[in-house]
């Protein structure tokens, strides 16, 4: 009975959002500000419905209704109850409702915040993200529905994937999903601009905490999943150039160069045409990578349950929505996207250089990941791509990014002279040549170009936010008064800039440093691994609540003294009939020590993977600070002001 | 004019994955087809003194059938190899692959034996050396031993009308 | 949906057998690490988004015991490479091969580059702004916003 008011709900906000879409367009076609008004609450009511559809779900899990067909895939009654709830977004048709809803949050942020624009502006944003809304619930009512009753219903169900048992779950999707969609607010913004045929002043004001806030989910997000790979597939990798990995990264690197030139349009009324089709870009990719994710069309561990007649179907959405707006932004984008002055060596061509490099890496990505299908379409052949090709080109690509970035985050808008920044930035160039050789000759094996490289880059990121934080801080009467009272999208940059500097160093030093051996071993047997020595004192037996266990007790000594101690278990889900490894990790900010069982060889030997990953845990940091950094500069006093269209024209006169 | 080129990218993309939609990104194609099997050394299943080589597999077109006792889509596809060796007299030979002799025989005799012989491939050398990554999977060998086809996966009656049948009619020495 | 079941049934197949992790001995450190870098770049053919290294998949240990054995043998890495390729094709290569058909993958890249690179210089040309026309706007914009070109 509950799960049919939740299917209800679904329908009834399906309603709602044909109402979000359809009004406001008769409004602007008739000019009657009454349809226009009616938007707002239909998106708040949208979302209200599908929250308690939504519940209803949860629910269902919860008291474990196996004739819901989703439940009994993806549970069991011997399923721990915090993974019933994460099991909800466990597989296709839940993930779906999970991202209608999030889509249906943001909408309703949206309303919150949007007496700032034009009426016409305000009403085109929620038409559009109306739009996707009905393209999404659509595909959901019609292909996957989480609410499909299958009788009789099975005594117990089918257990969730064992991989999927774990905190990860709980938290990955959600923030992913929320970055994901965030970024439909911006595209909706930019195809307002160019339906009603405008760039506001206070456009780019307007939508550049939303393109932040998008993207620090998105940060988190992807951090969460590369963590969330290390610990449990049991090999120590944390990215592996995937092709859904990838398709969360491409929306993120044009998020990236969006959050960026949001702030060239916004300040100096440049790159108005960029910064659209980057909008439209961002959410493209999300789209995108919605598609390969759930179409079958590349082979993927992430991959959900794949039937290329649901691709069929988000192909459809995304040949509407991106296709629609690229015609829109082919159309419309001469007349409405112009503008814009300055010199050659401005802050704004480093800005415009950011922009472009983060493209072509984009770009590239996105041809690796769809080369090997475009061979195959066209009977070429069967290759794959892998690593050892996406290391190589974005690790190239990502250097003159890093140089762009130590110069750009201190050039000046307008106009700066190349003779100013060397002046200013020598001794950060200085810094950073002197870690580069230093490491050079530290670091020996294949690594050490990259690894000096990358961390002459890192610290010439550091060195040059130091430099811009110490120009503005000294020399002033009270120096740590003027550090303190910088503006909060300042305070964020730094910490968002270092943060991808920490990332940079935290990539080549463990890909350098690390040390994997692949080692067979019995209780008793001890092996060295540089400093540290890894003792198998035990095996025994474990039993969960719905898996049997090999658990090893290994302890860790240094030097003669213990490190800690590890339990790595090799476990076998019942209902499922998948065994899983669980490593034993030592975390720490220098270095992880790393244990996993792989297979049982003769007797009570076993084959064991054991790791000394030096400063994986900085690539995981690096990106948490640049998700602070983007939170401080979302929340920065100037977006909390509610200003209405006219009073932001002046205001952008008045910013520095 | 710049501002056209995103939509024509898109559009290339589209075609592109929609043209993907009907692929198997799963399927390896093998880079062995009009080239010679593989030369090897191994006995027959039955016989264990008894042994079979290339040499043994030329004079006619005939299909080699990768199996084992422990593979269960083979059990799927095993019916129809025995109505073909049968009826239809087509010439099947089975390869054993990382199987036990008693296990095998065992096997064959609760399901029906299609073949001549089975090569016995205990340790998978002949079937790395055909490429084989997943069981079943059937070759067709024309009469000079050179591989022609491979089906990857269980055979279906379909495949076997629409691909397999008319490749050996093809494959067949004109009849004198 | 036929294909599907088929590729289905093809990896329940697969998976009827049982896992296979064996570690290797090495007495050359060099000829470790030159394992380590072909297993890794290989790609498992059973459990795909694997690779040859990280796969318990029994073909994979077949493929590793393979590569361990020619690598002790004296093989050197483009013919234990060239041995698999003539057998699986380029699939198993997670660093596809720089040929007529992979060029565009190769060099499309450093084409990409080299685009924008143009495209920012000649932007950035074009863009120069026109001298302020009206001094006394100029000055009177200078005066209210009170600070000249600072940075963010």
């Amino acid at each position: 009975m509950i799960p049919e008011i939740g299917l209800f709900l679904c329908l009834l906000a399906l309603a709602l959002a044909s109402v979000q879409v359809l009004f406001p367009t008769i409004g602007l076609l008739r000019g009657e500000a009454a349809w226009l008004a009616m938007a707002r609450p239909a998106a708040r009511a949208q979302f209200g419905c599908l929250l308690a559809a939504f519940a209803t779900l949860v629910h269902a899990f919860l008291v474990n209704d196996f004739s819901l067909v989703y439940v009994a895939q993806n549970s069991n009654t011997a399923l721990p109850w915090p993974f019933r709830v994460s099991a909800v977004w466990g597989a296709h048709e839940g993930s779906l409702l999970l991202w209608v809803l999030i889509l249906a949050g943001w909408t309703y942020a949206v309303t919150l915040r949007d007496r700032a624009l034009p009426s016409d502006i305000a009403a085109v944003v929620t038409a559009v993200l109306g739009l996707v809304s009905i393209c999404f619930l659509l595909f959901m009512l019609f292909t996957s529905n989480p609410f499909a009753r299958g009788m009789p219903a099975p005594p117990d169900g089918a257990d969730l994937n064992p991989l999927l048992q774990d905190f990860g779950l709980i938290v990955h999707p959600p923030m992913l999903y929320m970055g994901y969609v965030g970024f439909a607010v911006p595209f909706a913004f930019a195809i307002a601009a160019l339906v009603r045929g405008r760039l506001t002043p206070g456009w780019a004001r307007w939508a550049r905490p939303w393109a932040l806030t998008a993207w620090l989910f998105l940060t988190i997000g992807i951090a969460l999943g590369s963590w969330w790979a290390y610990y449990e597939l049991g090999w120590g990798g944390w990215w592996f150039w995937d092709p859904v990995e990838n398709a969360s990264f491409m929306p993120w690197l044009l998020g990236t160069a969006l959050i960026h030139s949001l702030a060239v349009t916004d300040k100096r009324g440049a790159f108005k045409s960029w910064t659209v089709l980057l909008a439209i870009g961002a959410f493209s990719l999300s789209l995108l990578g919605t598609f390969l994710v759930r179409s079958g069309v590349l082979t993927s561990v992430h991959a959900f349950a794949t039937d290329p007649a649901r691709g069929v179907f988000i192909l459809g959405i995304l040949g509407l929505c991106v296709g629609g707006s690229l015609t829109l932004y082919a159309w419309r984008g001469p007349s409405v996207l112009a503008g814009g002055s300055y010199a050659p060596v401005s802050r704004e061509t480093f800005l415009l250089a950011n922009s472009l490099l983060l493209a072509v890496a984009t770009a590239t990505i996105l041809l690796g990941t769809v080369y090997p299908l475009v061979l195959d379409a066209f009977g070429l052949g069967k290759i794959s791509v892998g690593p050892p090709y996406f290391n190589l080109v974005f690790g190239l690509l990502m250097i003159p990014l890093a140089l762009a970035l130590g110069w750009g985050q201190f050039a000046r808008w307008k106009e700066e002279s190349l003779g100013r920044l060397w002046l200013q930035l020598r001794f950060a160039a200085g810094a950073a040549l002197m870690v580069g050789l230093c490491i050079a000759f530290a670091v020996d094996g294949p690594a050490r170009a990259t690894t000096a490289v990358g961390l002459a880059l890192a610290t010439w990121i550091v060195a040059s936010t130091l430099t811009g934080l110490w120009a503005r801080c000294a020399g002033r009467a009270s120096p740590l008064t003027a550090l303190i009272s910088q503006p909060r999208s300042f305070v964020g940059q730094a910490i968002a800039h270092c943060g991808f500097a920490l990332t940079i160093a935290g990539v080549c030093l463990t890909v350098a440093l690390s040390v994997d051996r692949h080692e067979r071993m019995a209780p008793g047997d001890s092996r060295q691994l540089g400093e540290y020595e890894f003792r198998f004192e035990s095996l025994n037996e474990y039993a969960g609540p719905n898996y049997q266990a090999d658990e090893a007790r290994f302890t860790i000594y240094r030097n003669g003294k213990l490190v800690t101690e590890l339990n790595p278990q090799k476990r076998f889900y019942k209902v499922r009939g998948m065994p899983m490894t669980e490593a034993g990790i030592d975390p720490g900010f220098t270095r992880d020590l790393y244990v996993s069982l792989g297979e049982p060889l003769e007797g009570k030997t076993w084959s064991v993977r054991l790791h000394y990953k030096a400063y994986v845990r900085w690539v995981w940091l690096g990106a948490i600070l640049m998700a602070t950094g983007g939170l401080l500069a979302a929340t920065d006093r100037r977006y909390r002001q509610t200003v209405s269209a006219p009073a932001a024209a002046g205001l952008q006169a008045q910013e520095p | 004019m710049r501002f056209v080129v995103p939509l024509a990218i898109f559009i290339v993309l589209v075609v592109v994955l929609s043209l993907g939609l009907k692929l198997d990104p799963r399927y390896v194609p093998s880079p062995l087809i009009d080239k010679p099997a593989p030369e090897f050394a191994l006995t027959r299943l039955a016989d264990p003194a008894a042994p079979i080589a290339r040499a043994d597999l030329l004079g006619r077109p005939l299909l080699l059938n990768v199996w084992a006792s422990w593979c269960s889509a083979c059990r799927v596809e095993h019916p129809l190899l025995v109505d073909l060796a049968q009826r239809e007299g087509v010439e099947i030979i089975g390869l054993n692959y990382k199987d036990t002799r008693p296990e095998a025989a065992a096997w064959l005799k609760a399901h029906g034996d299609p073949y001549r012989d089975s090569i016995f491939d205990p340790k998978g050398k002949l079937g790395l050396d055909l490429g084989v990554y997943g069981v079943p999977e059937t070759f067709v060998l024309d009469a000079q031993g050179v591989i022609r086809y491979k089906q990857v996966g269980p055979m279906t009656p379909e495949i076997w009308r629409d691909e397999i049948k008319p490749l050996l009619a093809e494959l067949q020495p004109a009849a004198p | 949906m036929r294909k599907l079941l088929l590729v289905a049934l093809l990896l329940l197949a697969a998976g009827m057998v049982s896992a296979a992790d064996t570690p290797f001995e090495f007495k050359d450190p060099k000829v470790e690490r030159r394992y380590q870098k072909l297993a890794n770049e290989l790609r498992c053919l059973v459990c795909q988004n694997q690779s040859l290294a990280d796969s318990h998949a029994d073909l994979a240990q077949d493929l590793r015991d393979e590569v361990y054995r020619m690598l002790n043998d004296g093989q050197t890495d483009e013919e234990i490479v060239g041995f698999l390729v003539e057998r699986y094709g380029d699939f198993v290569l997670y660093r596809p091969p720089v040929a007529g058909i992979t060029y565009a993958l190769w060099f499309g890249p450093a084409l990409l580059l080299a685009g924008a690179g143009l495209a920012w210089w000649r932007i950035g040309r074009a863009k120069a702004p026109a001298p302020p026309t009206d001094p006394a706007e100029a000055a009177a914009i200078a005066a209210l916003t009170g600070r000249r070109n600072e940075p963010s």
